[in-house]
This record gives C-alpha cells, structure tokens and sequence, in this order.
C-alpha cells in the first residue's frame, strides 16, 4: 500500500466559523516517511496548510503534533510507528488554543515555565571563574536538563487541560526539579514554598501520559515524585 | 504560589498527607470490619451492640467517621476544581458537599454515643 490516507485538521479562524477536517492522499511510493515529510507533501498539494517545523531532526522541539491520538514530534515519528493500515489522523496538541491548523498558542504552557524561575539562582558571591560541580552532582540533572519544550508532555496530560493557569504541568515540573536538584541553586527554599500549594504540583494524578508521549524518553512523573518527597520533607 | 481558600489542609502538602493518613484509617477500619463479621457468622443484636458499647470502638468508628469526611471533601474539592469551572456552580456543589458531611458526622456521633 503505498498510498496513505491523511485526514488533517483544519481551522483558519479568520475566514472557518468551526474547525473541520481535511482528506489528503499521498503517495508515499512504499517508503517509510516522517510524519514530517508527509506534511510536507500535503503542503506542496495546498499551500494554505500551517504547521510548525524548523530543525527536523527532534532538537528544536518546535512540531509538536497529535499524530493518531498520540502526541509526539513529526520530524522523528516515522508513519510506521503511528498508523494501523494507510490512515494517518492528524490534530494539533489538545487542551491549547488553536492559532491556525496544525499551529497552537503556546503562551500557557511558556507562563508556567517561566513561573518556576528556569535559571539558576545563588546568592553567595560569585567565584573568579566559574561555580564547579562534583560530577556526581551533574549526574543528577540528567535526564532532566534534555528538555526540549515541545509541550508534548503537559497537552497530552489531563490535569493541564482542566487547569493550564494554575497546574504547573509535567514540562514546567520537570524543570523546577532540574533547579531543585542542581548543587549550585541556592534558591531550593524559596523554590519548594512557591510550589507548594493544591495547584503547582499536587494536581498531577500519577497517570503518567507525559512519560509515555516525551519524544525525549525523560520521565517527569519521576520528578513530580521527587519534588513531592522534597516538600514532604520541608513541611514535616 | 497558586492561592485557595477552600481546601481543607491550608497547602497541597497538608492536603496529600491527610489523604493518605484517612486513607490508611479507612482501610484499616475496612479490614477490622470484614474480619469481625467473618468471626460471627450468625451475627446478633448482643454482639453487634456489646462491641460498640466498647470505647474504643466508639473511638475506632470515630475516627474512621472523620476520615471519611477530610478523605471525602478533599476528593470532592478536586473534582469540582477539575470540572466545574462556574466558580458559582462550584462554590454551591462545595457548599453542599460540607453540609453533607457535617450532617453525616454529627448524626454518627449521635448514633455512637446515643442510647
Ligand atoms: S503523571 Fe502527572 S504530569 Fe504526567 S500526565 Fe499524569 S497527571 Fe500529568
Ligand atoms: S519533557 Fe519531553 S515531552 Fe515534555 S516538553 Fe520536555 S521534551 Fe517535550
Ligand atoms: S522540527 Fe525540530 S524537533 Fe521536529
């Protein structure tokens, strides 16, 4: 079967009254595409087709995609992977606002990043060259510094579709520990009692959709679950 | 900081620990029960009124009775801060929700400690 089925969604709020979705065929001549290269065929056949994309390697973080009821990266999801049979259905990420077609509003999801002060912070005076970390200490932030803020994560998680304004999410949560557990912050106080209320960090359910979408294999559960034991620990 | 009155511990911290403190009571209460009606088979008034005339009974079945209310008004205050986004609605499903529970563990008193 070389000839795949794509249904894309569509929506131009400046001339669409509702969103509706779109039929495409493409050839694929047997090959086992990116989901990106099939995009990229479609908008050769329409032009007006909007979507994100920029270093189409998986770095950028930018083409974040509902792909058959899954969110993942385009660039790096071959057709394979995503479809059973030729049909191939593709949404923008849930629970954000749509600007056009497959491009969402991702102000959201960058307002709880930036809630959680993504920089390190430490009062003591600064050193002549550089503030040095055991490599032990720099083991702990693997696994955590990768993030490449798709939002795959936090729009497949329910607890961010209910509440984007006060839930943190697991990408914004995923780097609040990466500050908590770097040796060189010296903010973890202020940190933990601005996370620490039924909101930030206590919506997150445990359902772990963010763990089964991130392109990049990282585990915010896990990290929820050590920022958790942290204001435990702070608080008793 | 996301700030709320209407949570019953005064943090999220507070509010997880009561949750799973009530949670522990509730299934030890659970488990005492299953196996006191296992034991008696052929359960009558006289068993069933002579252990509750026991006080630490009376404390046991209390304290399960104020778990499930903290257990029940934390669940329910996150249900409707997930769901009900008329902050309106929400406040009078809240409302509601206290009354009840507060009804239900002034009536259990009642029936503990009445004759
Ligand atoms: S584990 Fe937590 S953060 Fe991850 S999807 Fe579930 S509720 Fe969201
Ligand atoms: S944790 Fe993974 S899915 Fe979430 S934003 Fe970072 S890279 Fe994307
Ligand atoms: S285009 Fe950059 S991650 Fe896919």
């Amino acid at each position: 079967m070389s000839t795949l089925q794509v249904s894309i969604y569509r929506y131009n709020p400046e001339t669409d009254d509702a969103p509706y979705m779109q039929e495409f065929q493409v050839d694929t001549q047997g090959r086992d595409l990116m989901v990106l290269n099939v995009i990229q065929m479609i908008k050769e056949q329409d032009s007006t087709l909007a979507y994100r994309r920029s270093c189409r390697e998986g770095v950028c973080g930018s083409d974040g995609v509902n792909m058959n009821g899954k969110n993942g990266l385009t660039c790096v999801t071959p057709i394979s992977e995503v479809t059973k049979g030729n049909k191939l259905v593709l949404r923008p990420l849930p629970g954000l606002p749509v600007v056009r077609d497959l491009v969402v509003d991702m102000s959201m999801f960058y307002k709880q990043y930036e809630r959680i002060q993504p920089y390190l912070q430490n009062d003591a005076s600064e050193p002549a060259i550089e503030r040095l970390q055991s490599p032990e200490d720099r083991d702990k932030l693997d696994g955590l510094y990768e993030c490449i803020l798709c939002a795959c994560c936090s729009t497949s998680c329910p607890s961010f579709w209910w509440n984007p304004d006060k839930f943190v999410g697991p990408a914004g949560l995923l780097q609040a520990y990466r500050f908590l557990a770097d040796s060189r912050d010296t903010a973890t106080k202020e940190r933990l009692s601005s996370l620490d209320d039924p909101f930030s960090v206590f919506r997150c359910r445990g359902i772990m959709n963010c763990v089964n979408v991130c392109p990049k294999g990282l585990n915010p559960t896990r990290a929820i679950g050590k920022i958790r034991e942290m204001l435990l620990s702070n608080a008793t | 900081m996301v700030t709320n009155i209407t949570n019953l511990g005064r943090s999220g911290v507070s509010d997880w620990l009561i949750q799973r403190a009530s949670a522990v009571i509730l299934a030890l209460y659970t488990i005492f029960m299953v196996a006191f009606f296992l034991f008696h088979p052929h359960l009558d008034y006289v068993a069933w009124s002579s252990l509750f005339d026991r006080t630490w009974m009376k404390i046991f079945t209390l304290l399960a009775l104020l778990s499930i209310a903290a257990h029940a008004w934390i669940g329910l205050w996150i249900v409707s801060t997930d769901y009900i986004k008329k902050s309106c609605v929400r406040l009078g499903v809240q409302t509601a929700v206290i009354l009840a529970l507060f009804a239900f563990v002034i009536w259990g008193v009642q029936v503990l400690w009445g004759a």
